[in-house]
């Protein structure tokens, strides 16, 4: 077929540098005990290449995407035909909004977040392909989402507290 | 926005663990108390909850338990509980498991409700994680959304449908029409999710690609509007706007003349940025990927060339990724940028090495082989361990297609022996064997320059064989010293026995290895003259050996010695050139003369003795010298030797004149020379 799709990004994965998982997000059906395997192998091979190496490595019958911003590595498995180039923006784009929506973000922001920064990529991204090309947008969305979920958790009476309304 | 307490508490008490012990103990505490709360009926901190169990799940603990809770929360009402609903149903199940259909409804529900940011939740979790069925369920809902909402949740439908497509393709009909529509949008996102669907429908069906053509006016316009078009700041990167949407458009100008406006425009991208570039490489892609004209080819490859040059590893990489692909069919393009892709050979970066590796072997040819060799074996000393078979491999086929002499190739083989003797395939001795007796005026040459390297080291096991063979079988040239190609040494007997027997003898010698040593030294008794009693005893030696390969052989050997003396000198004969059955093996002074059928006729008559060593022996040894062992077995049945048949074991002792092995050694004396 001499059409490419855009993009079938299979998964994402963000881990420090002592190999801890901060992040993973998987696109394509795999059991959980599958996914561990995945995580595992393709985390140690990317902690084992080089500071100056390129970003993009062949790896089982997928490519990887990577790049290591401050302690976190963020890693993409996208299909043979895709553009590394923009799966490389694709990462940069969400490395730039988690630094708007936190402020100066760190891997702790992460740690301690871990379900925001879940929810922002999922307005980033939607089935593995990017949905909204404006910063903006995205952090617009996010923030009424987190209003509402606000509203949601808004204190309630001491009646409703001890379970009696 | 509040951040969770009792989240982030229990993720600090986690991370102050000192032990993996103590880790495990206090997420054991904690599950038991989150399990306790699912239990128990509607409470206010269930969102809490459930985020700590997947920050759980996140650290590799099973969290299995925590599916039906996800169920639940799915369907309540509050925002807050479906938000970690549904991360939890993304995180914990997937579509191989019976608890995802439960939520089938919960999305269906959620997919017409009054809230858009509810209706997200439930879009965004299925084409994360939609199985077949739930497709099926709910894609006339997605195609009603696609139609009459607003653009917020019509760029989710459409990248939702395209999940709905790529796992149940005869729902492609479906979403037609819808897609076609979308086109009219102004707002980005959606623009780019319908690109998205479409090509994803013209994939699935070629059918479809028919009726899309007609769009492709309009895709041109969108795409000339984004790029003529001034700053737009808010998709803007780094001042290209909205690179993700020229991206998806760019497969779409099949039209020769769109895609000349567009390779214009592209070359006038800002390539500085990696936004540019990406957009460049699109386009070059596309070019590519179309049956385009021959003059945008030539732009493609002159942009990848580029690229070649650009500092930024990452472009160089792609950029050979993409001229492997060409280099079949626009081969005389590629072979212009040579110079820079073997230097590439010397980049630090193992994926690059690799890529200029893959592009450096198919780009030799006739005409470059003798300086794209110096560079292949400069490689070769100096490139990472996992890809020097593939080196190694790739310069002996290139040596094959290409030599330009027959002592070129014998040199370069050699060289590449001495380099990576380790990491070449296993045919490779027999196939430099059959390419040496096929070389006869380069024996001399050959053997003395074995002999040299045998001297240096015996750790690389193919040459050490290669270099006892040689020295078994040219024995006599090596010792007469003269020889017009080299500086002549003078080798004695006794330092070639030496040579052999420090091979025997020593640890790194494999069986096989040893097998041939052994073989070359008995060869080399009707080749010396003084020293045959040395010969005789090492034989004999071996005849005890633990390795019952080479015990067999000493064995037989000494029969040889004993009672077969006679026969010695016709055995041990110089061998008649071997066949190799390979086509398109040119070499460069191919004499094009018919050889004669030598080895096939003698393996037929050797067959099932030969079976019957392979079958003993561990490990296969080359025609060469299985041809010298079935001789002999041949001969050895052909008399009574009661007490060494016993030995020997296996043989028939068939009525075969002893004549016979001498006329199967002599008929066929190959005259090549």
């Amino acid at each position: 077929m001499y059409m490419q799709s855009i993009h079938l990004m299979q998964f994402m994965l963000l881990f420090s540098r002592q190999g801890k998982l901060r992040l993973q997000k998987w696109y394509v059906p795999l059991s959980d005990k599958e996914r561990k395997k995945i995580s595992r192998d393709l985390v140690q091979t990317i902690l084992a290449r080089k500071p100056k190496m390129c970003s993009f490595l062949e790896w089982r019958d997928l490519k990887i995407v990577y790049k290591r911003y401050a302690s976190l590595y963020f890693c993409c498995a996208v299909e043979d035909q895709d553009n590394e180039l923009i799966t490389l923006e694709i990462i940069h784009r969400y490395v730039e909004l988690l630094d708007k929506y936190f402020g100066s973000v760190c891997e702790l922001d992460i740690i301690f977040n871990f379900e925001k920064a879940y929810f922002i990529l999922d307005e980033f991204l939607l089935g593995g392909e990017a949905q909204e090309t404006s910063k903006k947008n995205v952090l617009k969305a996010i923030e009424q989402a987190d209003l509402l979920q606000e509203e949601a958790e808004a204190p309630r009476s001491v009646l409703e507290e001890i379970g009696l309304t | 926005m509040s951040p969770s307490v009792p989240l982030q508490e229990m993720i600090r008490a986690i991370r102050s663990a000192r032990t993996q012990c103590e880790e495990r103990g206090v997420i054991q505490r904690e599950c038991a108390a989150i399990r306790a709360q699912f239990r128990q009926a509607d409470n206010g901190g269930r969102s809490h909850n459930l985020a700590k169990l997947l920050y759980v799940h996140m650290l590799g603990y099973p969290a299995h338990f925590g599916q039906m809770e996800c169920v639940r929360m799915i369907a309540s009402p509050r925002y807050s509980e479906k938000r970690v609903g549904y991360l939890g149903a993304m995180m914990l199940l997937d579509e191989k498991q019976d608890a995802s259909l439960l939520i089938t409804n919960s999305i269906k529900n959620d997919l017409s409700h009054s809230n858009q940011y509810v209706q997200s939740l439930a879009l965004c979790t299925l084409a994360c994680m939609g199985s077949a069925e739930m497709c099926r369920d709910l894609a006339p809902e997605i195609d009603r959304l696609l139609r009459a909402s607003n653009s917020y949740i019509k760029k989710k439908a459409a990248l939702c449908a395209v999940h709905i497509v790529r796992k149940v393709h005869e729902l492609g009909e479906l979403f037609v029409p819808a897609a076609r529509s979308l086109l009219s949008e102004k707002n980005h996102g959606v623009l780019h999710g319908a690109v998205v669907l479409i090509i994803e429908l013209c994939e699935q069906n070629p059918e479809t690609l028919e009726r899309f053509r007609k769009t492709v006016p309009d895709l041109v316009q969108i795409m000339k509007g984004l790029v003529l078009s001034g700053y737009s700041p808010e998709h803007d990167v780094a001042g290209i706007s909205d690179p993700f949407l020229q991206v998806s458009l760019d497969p779409w100008d099949q039209i020769a003349a769109c895609v000349c406006d567009a390779v214009q425009v592209a070359t006038n991208t800002d390539s500085t940025k990696t936004v540019g570039n990406a957009v460049l490489y699109e386009t070059v892609l596309t070019v590519l990927d179309i049956k385009s004209e021959s003059g945008l080819r030539v732009l493609a490859v002159n942009i990848l060339g580029r690229f070649l040059l650009n500092n930024d590893r990452n472009i160089r990489y792609i950029a050979m990724t993409s001229l492997q692909k060409i280099v079949g069919t626009d081969h005389n393009a590629v072979q212009r940028h040579r110079g820079t892709i073997v230097d590439c050979l010397k980049d630090q970066d193992a994926s690059v090495k690799r890529r200029a590796l893959e592009l450096s072997l198919a780009l030799v040819s006739a005409s470059n082989i003798r300086s794209m060799m110096k560079e292949l074996l400069l490689f070769l000393s100096s490139c990472p361990p996992e890809l020097r078979a593939h080196a190694a491999s790739g310069i002996f086929n290139a040596a094959e297609r290409y030599a330009p002499s027959q002592r070129w190739h014998i040199d370069t083989m050699l060289h590449v022996l001495i380099t990576a003797g380790g990491d070449v395939r296993d045919e490779t001795v027999p196939n430099l064997i059959q390419l040496i007796t096929n070389a006869s005026e380069l024996h001399c040459y050959t053997v003395h320059k074995l002999y040299r390297a045998l001297l240096l080291d015996i750790s690389q096991q193919s040459l050490v064989q290669v270099a006892c063979w040689c020295i078994g079988e040219y024995g006599d040239l090596l010792l007469k010293g003269d020889c017009q190609e080299t500086e002549p040494v003078q080798v004695t007997e006794d330092d070639a026995l030496d040579a052999l027997e420090t091979v025997l003898q020593s640890h790194m010698s494999s069986p096989a290895t040893r097998g041939f040593a052994l073989t070359a030294t008995m060869k080399l008794s009707t080749r010396i003259t003084d020293n045959v009693d040395r010969i005789r005893s090492i034989v004999s030696i071996y005849g005890s050996c633990i390795d019952v390969e080479l015990q067999q052989r000493a064995v037989e050997y000494n029969a040889l010695f004993r009672k077969y003396d006679h026969m010695r000198a016709a055995v041990l004969e110089r061998m008649p050139v071997i066949e190799k059955n390979s086509p398109g093996h040119t070499n460069g002074e191919s004499t094009g003369e018919a050889v004669k059928d030598v080895p096939t006729a003698k393996m037929k008559q050797g067959e099932p003795l030969l079976l019957q060593h392979e079958d003993r022996s561990d490990h296969p040894p080359g025609p060469a010298v299985d041809c010298l062992v079935s001789g002999l077995s041949v001969h050895a049945a052909g008399t009574a030797g009661g007490d060494l048949l016993d030995l020997l074991g296996g043989f028939e002792p068939a009525e075969l004149s002893p004549g016979e092995p001498l006329s199967v050694t002599h008929t066929h004396t190959h005259t090549l020379v």
